[in-house]
């Protein structure tokens, strides 16, 4: 990107003053080096969602922003449903609620070195990964139902997990307000064998270690000491999720000229937030949100499983479960007054600051956690939100490193087993039923985590808690 | 462009319909082109096939049916992936061989395929489904028709 479009506020902070259609600023976050690699299309995508009805405050895009359907990924913007506001299917993308879990497992480096071999064959077969992979759980159009109003609560119903954990998921691991009567057949359909399952492409279950702490205190409130091993969980709301974007994503569009809304690029596409085509929208993605809360709760209770298997005396304590393709309704302040807006984050994790009243009593004088992942090559963090976090963009943060070469420049550059068995040189194991998929998401072809989450904190986003490093990754 | 294979049958002018995939940083463009809007229609759903799997690993040994319909020929292509997208979901089915039909704004097309292997079809990401990014469904000055889209893997 062009830096002399930009005006530069700070090191880390640019404007896009508003233009045309523009109802309100650009601001990009990231250093000077992260902008020049951001696509052009990041800026034009910016400048799009500023124009759309009803947006509070500015268009914002975080550190790891790409090119994305509409929105930017990395994209966040907030809606005033009393002037207008607009919900995007677009704005929070496929995989609705797609996020990362992190759990403490109470193990150090040293006590999995031994057996980490044969707890990545145990994990991955335990995990259904993968196109094609189906998991255990069937549920009737009733059970259905439940799940996709019940979320992780409804998951530790079916015996998947602790009541202690939905304190520490957003929304006490069930979100409000959905409603199944606005997801259609075939997204139920979709979703019948697919509770429980990982995904594939970017999607990942790994065991990580401790690399580096940054902030003592903060991380030792969370649990995590140096070299002490996590288990970090990356997917979303499956089939059901993606059916429900699909499906919304056509009917905005064929809807926007009736609706009276002009789309300056189709994948925008919007309702009024009072419409009944808003008010569908919102009850099926809640209930998607719910199906990746869901997803996740039994994906760590099948780890919780396997560790058990090895380690008996080891407890998988859940440290924080974020979702970063959202639009949540939440309560910010906009010139000295509290406001209820929608906010989309789109490929953007929530970055509460210390003393927000959803954050368990545990995490509050701290803040909540902020689950960054990486590639399997390199590093994931934990991030903490800031009292400056709510200055910013609505207490929102960056959410992975963001890839910057096509899956196909990446399958020509390097080769699954390649990769494979270079990560395991340097002590990584991957277990993946798909070499290509591996070659696909080589840690080459991602940006650098490491610059993506320092501008984050130099913005004032969220500050660094600790790195990890991965240990063993298992991907579809 | 990156990837460029032909598959199906030459036209009169001896050039054979062809699929591509053309790059996007985080996903994959899917194009199909062809002597037909549902020659192209068909090589566009190869090309979604074959960013997900080995395409020549696919043996056609079930046939599915597919419809869908939409205002125009553009929104006509984003549903017909998406269907394709939908059968291999909720079938377990990977496909190699598909017969596109187009009436008007509704499209009929039988599917050939199987159970998905992932040993064996060397199966990468799932497609998530069609989007309106770089969409076009267009004739080109040589008369011959474009289909693509970037696909949300």
């Amino acid at each position: 990107m062009d830096l002399t479009m930009l005006q530069r506020f700070s090191d880390t902070e640019w404007h896009i003053p508003p233009s045309g259609a523009m109802r309100v600023p650009g601001i990009i976050y990231a250093d000077a080096n992260l902008i020049a690699e951001m696509d052009d299309k990041v800026q034009k995508q910016v400048r799009n969602v500023a124009a759309l009805p009803g947006i509070v405050k500015a268009s914002f895009a975080m550190p790891d922003a790409h090119w994305g359907y509409g929105f930017p990924i990395g994209g966040v913007a907030a809606f005033d449903p009393d002037a207008g506001g607009v919900v995007s299917a677009g704005g929070v993308g496929f995989d609705i609620s797609c996020g990362v879990r992190t759990m403490t497992t109470g193990l150090n480096a040293a006590d999995i070195e031994p057996v980490k071999e044969s707890l990545a064959r145990s994990l991955f077969a335990k995990v259904p990964v993968g196109i094609g992979s189906t998991g255990e759980l069937r549920l009737t159009d009733r059970q259905m139902d439940a799940m996709l109003v019940g979320g992780a609560r409804w998951a530790l119903q079916q015996g998947y997990g602790e009541a202690r954990d939905l304190s520490r998921i957003e929304e006490g691991g069930r979100m409000a307000g959905a409603d199944p009567a606005c997801v259609s057949a075939r997204a139920h359909k979709r979703q019948r064998k697919e509770m429980g399952t990982l995904g594939s492409g970017n999607h990942y279950l790994e065991i990580q270690r401790i690399a580096e702490i940054y902030d003592q205190a903060t991380a030792a409130a969370f649990g995590l000491e140096q070299d002490a091993v996590v288990v970090s969980i990356h997917c979303g709301s499956r089939g059901l999720g993606h059916q429900i974007g699909t499906e919304f994503l056509a009917e905005m569009v064929a809807q926007a000229p009736a609706l009276g809304i002009t789309l300056p690029d189709r994948e925008l596409a919007c309702a009024p937030l009072d419409s009944e085509l808003g008010r569908r929208y919102l009850g099926a993605m809640r209930a998607g949100i719910n199906c990746a809360l869901a997803n996740r709760q039994i994906i760590g209770h099948l780890a919780r499983e396997v560790f058990a298997e090895f380690f008996p005396a080891a407890h998988l304590e859940l440290l924080f479960d974020v979702s970063h393709n959202t639009c949540k309704e939440e309560t910010h302040r906009i010139n000295g007054e509290s406001k209820a807006l929608f906010v989309h984050r789109k490929g953007a994790t929530r970055a509460f600051g210390p003393d927000a009243p959803s954050l368990p009593e545990h995490l509050r004088p701290w803040g909540q956690p902020v689950l960054i992942g990486g590639s399997m090559g390199t590093a994931s963090y934990v991030l903490v939100g800031t009292r400056d976090s709510e200055a910013h963009a609505f207490a929102s943060a960056c959410h992975g490193a963001g890839r910057q070469m096509s899956r196909h420049q990446a399958r020509k550059r390097w080769g699954g087993r390649a990769v494979r068995d270079e990560l395991a040189g340097r002590g990584i194991i991957v277990r993946s039923p798909s070499p290509r998929g591996v070659a696909e998401e080589a840690p080459g072809a991602y940006k650098d985590v490491s610059a993506v989450v320092e501008a984050t904190e130099k913005a004032g986003l969220a500050r660094r808690v600790v790195r990890l490093r991965p240990v063993v990754c298992i991907k579809g | 462009m990156l990837t460029k294979r032909s598959r199906g049958m030459a036209n009169e002018h001896g050039v054979a319909d062809h699929w591509e995939h053309f790059p996007h940083v985080a996903d994959i463009g899917v194009r199909g082109v062809g002597r037909s809007k549902e020659a192209a229609f068909e090589q566009a759903a190869y090309a979604l096939i074959a960013a997900i799997a080995e395409i020549e690993r696919i043996v056609p040994k079930t046939k599915v049916h597919i419809r869908c319909s939409a205002a125009n020929d553009e929104a006509l292509l984003v549903e017909w992936l998406n269907a394709v997208v939908y059968e291999i979901a909720t079938r377990g089915m990977l496909f190699c061989r598909f017969e596109v039909r187009i009436d008007g704004d509704s499209l009929k097309a039988d599917a050939q395929g199987e159970p998905i292997d992932q040993q064996r079809h060397e199966v990468a990401a799932e497609a998530k489904g069609a989007t309106y990014t770089e969409l076009s469904v267009r004739q080109l000055d040589n008369g011959r028709w474009l289909a693509q889209c970037v696909v949300d893997v």
